[in-house]
C-alpha cells in the first residue's frame, strides 16, 4: 500500500465517522462543527484524487459559506446549546435501516460494477486553476452561464422570502 | 487505487445522509444531512474524472456545478427555515403538518393522524 492510499484510507475513515456523528449527536452546534471535519476530509479526499481546484472551492463554499449559514440559521432559530434528547425521531430505527440498505445496495453496485478498474493517479491530469479554468470556459461555458441564472433566480428567490412578512405588515 | 474505494466511501456517506434526513426533526439537521448526500456524488464524480482520465474534466466541472447549486439550495431552504420559524416558533419537521392530507378541515390539529388512526 503507497501513501497515498494510507492518506485515502485515513480521510474517509475521518469522513465516515464524523459523519455519523453529524447525524447522532444531540448537540446541534455540535452538529455542524461535525460538518466542518466531515467537509474537510472530503475535501482532502479530493487532493488525493488530483482534483486541486474542486478541493479548494469546497473549503470555500462548504467549509467557509455553507456551516456559517448553518450556524447562523442555528442562532437565529434560537437553537439551545445544550444537549437535546428529543432531537432524533422516535422511530429512527427504521430510518437507519433504510439508511444503511440503501448504502448496502450502492456499496455492492459499485464495487460489483467497478471491482477491477484501477485509479492510475501517476498519470491523471491534475485538475488545477489553470486546467479547470480552460475546460469550463472552453468547453462548459453554456452550462456554466445557465447556472449563473440559476444563481441569480436563487438569491432574488432568497430575498424575496425574507421580506414577506415586510410586506404583510405593510 | 482501486475505483471502489472512493465509490464505498461515496455510497456510505450517502446512507448517512439519507438516515440523517429521515430521521433527525430539526429542520437545519435534516439540511445537514443533504448536504452529505450532495458531497457523495461529488466524490463519486470526482472519482469517475480520475479514473477514466477524462480529457474534458466533465467530472470534475459537474462536481464544481453540484457544489454551486448546493449553496444556491441552502441560501433558499435557510430562507425557508427561518420563514418557519417566524411564523410557527419552532422547525420541528415533525409538527409540520400545515399541509397534511385530514379528512375534516375544520380539525386544526388531527390528534389520532400520528399513529394512522383516523
Amino acid at each position: 500500500m503507497s501513501w497515498v492510499e494510507a492518506i485515502f484510507l485515513l480521510l474517509s475513515g475521518i469522513a465516515v465517522v464524523s459523519a455519523l456523528l453529524v447525524v447522532t449527536t444531540s448537540h446541534l452546534v455540535h452538529a455542524a462543527l461535525w460538518l466542518v471535519v466531515t467537509l474537510g476530509s472530503v475535501a482532502g479526499v479530493f487532493l488525493v484524487l488530483a482534483a486541486e481546484f474542486v478541493a479548494w472551492v469546497q473549503v470555500l463554499i462548504y467549509v467557509g459559506a455553507v456551516v456559517v449559514l448553518l450556524l447562523f440559521a442555528l442562532m437565529l432559530t434560537r437553537a439551545p446549546t445544550g444537549p437535546q434528547p428529543d432531537l432524533t425521531v422516535r422511530r429512527a430505527v427504521p430510518a437507519a435501516v433504510v439508511g444503511l440498505l440503501v448504502a448496502v445496495l450502492l456499496g455492492v453496485t459499485v464495487v460489483a460494477g467497478f471491482q477491477d478498474v484501477r485509479i492510475d493517479l501517476d498519470r491523471v491530469v491534475v485538475g488545477s486553476a489553470e486546467v479547470t479554468g480552460e475546460t469550463i470556459f472552453r468547453r462548459w461555458v453554456l452550462p456554466f452561464e445557465v447556472l449563473s441564472v440559476l444563481l441569480l433566480a436563487a438569491l432574488v428567490g432568497a430575498i424575496v422570502l425574507s421580506r414577506l412578512r415586510d410586506r404583510e405588515d405593510g | 487505487m482501486p475505483l471502489w474505494w472512493p465509490l464505498l466511501l461515496a455510497s456510505m456517506l450517502f446512507g448517512i445522509g439519507v438516515y440523517g434526513v429521515l430521521a433527525r426533526r430539526n429542520a437545519v439537521l435534516v439540511l445537514m444531512g443533504v448536504e452529505l448526500m450532495l458531497n457523495a456524488v461529488n466524490i463519486n464524480l470526482v472519482a469517475f474524472d480520475a479514473a477514466f482520465r477524462d480529457v474534458l474534466h466533465g467530472g470534475q466541472t459537474l462536481a464544481l456545478f453540484t457544489i454551486v447549486i448546493a449553496a444556491a439550495e441552502i441560501g433558499l431552504a435557510l430562507a425557508i427555515v427561518l420563514l418557519v420559524f417566524r411564523s410557527h416558533g419552532h422547525i420541528d419537521v415533525d409538527r409540520l403538518r400545515d399541509l397534511a392530507d385530514r379528512d375534516r378541515l375544520d380539525l386544526p390539529e388531527p390528534r389520532g393522524a400520528e399513529r394512522g388512526v383516523r
